[in-house]
């Protein structure tokens, strides 16, 4: 492998990383602070990459439009369908058991497969990227890379710079991080734990919904593309430690790497490797990377 | 030690399986093959219930273990002749409780959510070896050319490839598979299982050294998953890496659940149950060309018998009678 083959492998592991962060910080959030396993997360990942599709031309035709007034469009209906979900179906799950969080968000999984069938049919269609974004950068000599990528890889960078300075910085983030270790004393000190909970799945169900649009001209949209993401997206989640946006953005990065580079070096073994990884750290560290309260 | 009462208390299962045993006399062709693959999908899901009903461990990983016993059915098998049923199905068995032994040692380190994904990554390990590489024809899957049998001093007593014969054979393993289940948990090793569900803590320092015990389970539900795997590679005599795949880990966890956890009988109709209500939103008869869309109906079925059966089907009576004496009475 040469120097140049080697940074677009780096370039792409990082790409697949941040993009898997997208998705998992969301879960690992409803996880961790709620408690909440939610199955029916790689749906909102397909239901973003599907709006995608979906949107543009109808931007482009009704609101004259581009590419990031249907992201915008996109977020804003994510937010509002995130709400009404944690409204009218989640927040029935709190009080069950874990077991059976699993299995009604299952369920949830194949009504979102089947309302997809429904409505977008079982075809797989492209997306195109924005003009301005379909370039090549030079890499070496022989090597290019697409800045579409890069710009992918910016956004998410961008993305997680907020959600730490959310997190970490304002008063709706301390109340999150007090919700996550210890949600009765947070209640009683005042804070509305119900709309928090709200904000916090809808802030979720956004991150996927984002993660699909933006991934959507790359992947190309096709059925039940959220179930691989989900999958791994748990894994992301555990070898993080649940509950751990720190230890999302480590892990997204590690399954990247071992991901990318393991279907370059080990083609015959490359799904298996990323498993590997989980069984190993969670063999060394049961409770993940970071593990929180 | 008087048998009556034990048997008094045993009459709805001995009224299952003479129901069972007489149904090829009045089923169709279909039915019975139907009923076939719900026996087989019963007694996977009774191992299951050995795990999360017994021991409160929850696998999410469990179809690796029938997945690799169904592969090493069609691996181990002769390709021209055909394969010895006693040789066989102890082979296929002992692989799926081999791995089960490699798999339970390890994440039986961890606990709650993070055993759940360790279950699941371990499954998933096991169903990209069969997806990616050539070792049992990859995504393609493999065929079981011919069908066992059973054969003493060179005549044939049991041929697996007679329909009627499988049926009664499927019929035998999962009433063998119920009952060994029924003893096992009656016995010192399933009360000290009993224990573990209920407070681990406290069964360490009652002194038991619960890591061997779970273990031990985990082995035995991992066998008997095998004995449905083998019975599911020889009915379809057809194997493909989508029977390892998550969705049948979470396709038998939702038989015992609809069905009821805690409860060896809950298992078996949380099985007749699953698979019956996906025939039922299959059927074009019944839904027309909607019948194609059949996983939102059964998605919103799922949801609304989890929601609705917190105990399952198996105490929806004791559920009723609790809302009864609990509802103000209406007048």
């Amino acid at each position: 492998m040469d120097l140049a083959t080697f940074l677009v492998q780096c370039l792409n592991a990082l790409q697949y990383g941040l993009l898997l962060f997208l998705v998992a910080s969301g879960l690992t959030l409803i996880f961790g602070i709620m408690g909440v396993i939610n199955l029916a997360h790689g749906s909102f990942y397909m239901i973003g990459a599907y709006l995608a599709y979906a949107l543009a031309p109808w931007v482009a035709l009704h609101l004259g439009g581009g590419f990031f007034t249907a992201l915008l469009l996109g977020m804003m209906l994510a937010v509002a369908f995130g709400y009404a979900l944690e409204w009218g179906f989640v927040s029935y799950l709190y009080e069950r058991e874990h077991l059976q969080q699993v299995l009604m968000t299952y369920g949830l999984i194949l009504v979102f497969e089947e309302l997809r069938s429904l409505f977008a049919g079982d075809d797989v269609h492209g997306v195109k990227p924005p003009d301005w974004l379909t370039g090549s950068v030079p890499l070496g000599d022989l090597m290019t890379y697409p800045v579409y990528r890069l710009f992918m890889s910016g956004v998410c960078i961008a993305v997680a710079l907020g959600l730490y300075v959310v997190i970490a910085r304002t008063r709706i983030g301390m109340a999150i991080r007090a919700g996550a270790s210890n949600r009765e004393m947070v209640q009683s000190l005042g804070v509305n734990i119900r709309f928090l909970y709200r904000v916090v799945f809808a802030a979720g169900v956004a991150l996927a919904v984002l993660a699909g649009m933006i991934a959507a001209p790359v992947s190309s949209v096709y059925p039940g593309m959220g179930n691989q993401v989900l999958i791994i997206s748990f894994v992301v989640v555990v070898i993080g430690g649940i509950g751990s946006i720190r230890g999302a953005f480590l892990a997204s990065l590690l399954v990247g790497v071992v991901d990318t580079f393991g279907k370059v070096l080990f083609p015959q073994a490359a799904g298996v490797l990323v498993y590997v990884l989980m069984a190993a750290i969670l063999l060394w560290r049961p409770e993940g990377l970071f593990r929180q309260g | 030690m008087t048998m009556s009462p034990s048997l008094a208390r045993r009459w709805p299962d001995l009224a299952v399986v003479a129901l069972l045993a007489a149904f090829p006399w009045f089923g169709g062709k279909f039915e019975v093959d139907l009923a076939t693959t719900i026996m087989i999908l019963a007694v996977f899901a009774l191992s299951l219930e050995l795990l999360v009903g017994a021991t409160g461990l929850v696998s999410f990983g469990h179809a690796a273990f029938f997945g690799v016993a169904a592969y090493a059915t069609a691996l181990l098998a002769p390709k021209a002749a055909a394969p010895a049923l006693l040789v066989l199905l102890p082979a296929a068995m002992a692989a799926a409780a081999a791995f089960a032994a490699f798999v339970g040692a390890l994440s039986l380190r961890t606990r709650g959510i993070y055993f759940i994904m360790v279950t699941l990554a371990f499954a998933q390990m096991a169903y990209y070896v069969f997806h990616d590489t050539k070792l049992g024809g990859g995504s393609d899957g493999i065929y079981l050319n011919v069908k066992p049998v059973l054969a003493v001093g060179g005549a044939v007593v049991l041929d697996l490839d007679r329909s009627l014969a499988f049926y009664y054979f499927a019929l035998a393993a999962l009433v063998a598979t119920f009952a060994f289940l029924a003893v096992l948990l009656r016995s010192r090793f399933g009360r000290a299982l009993a224990g573990i569900k209920a407070n681990e803590q406290r069964m360490r320092a009652a002194g038991f050294s619960t890591y061997p015990y779970k273990l031990a389970a985990f082995v035995v539900a991992g066998a008997l998953a095998g004995l449905a795997g083998f019975l599911y590679a020889v009915k379809d005599g057809f194997v493909n890496p989508e029977i390892l795949a998550w969705h049948q880990s979470g396709a038998v966890l939702l038989m015992i659940i609809l069905g009821g956890i805690g409860r060896l009988r809950g298992a078996v109709l949380g099985a007749f149950a699953f698979v019956l209500l996906k025939e039922f939103f299959q059927s074009e008869a019944i839904f027309g060309a909607f019948a194609r869309h059949w996983q939102l109906l059964l998605g919103l079925a799922i949801i609304a018998c989890v929601a609705l059966m917190p105990d399952g089907l198996i105490g929806l009576a004791a559920q009723l009678r609790r809302t009864r004496a609990v509802a103000p009475r209406a007048s």
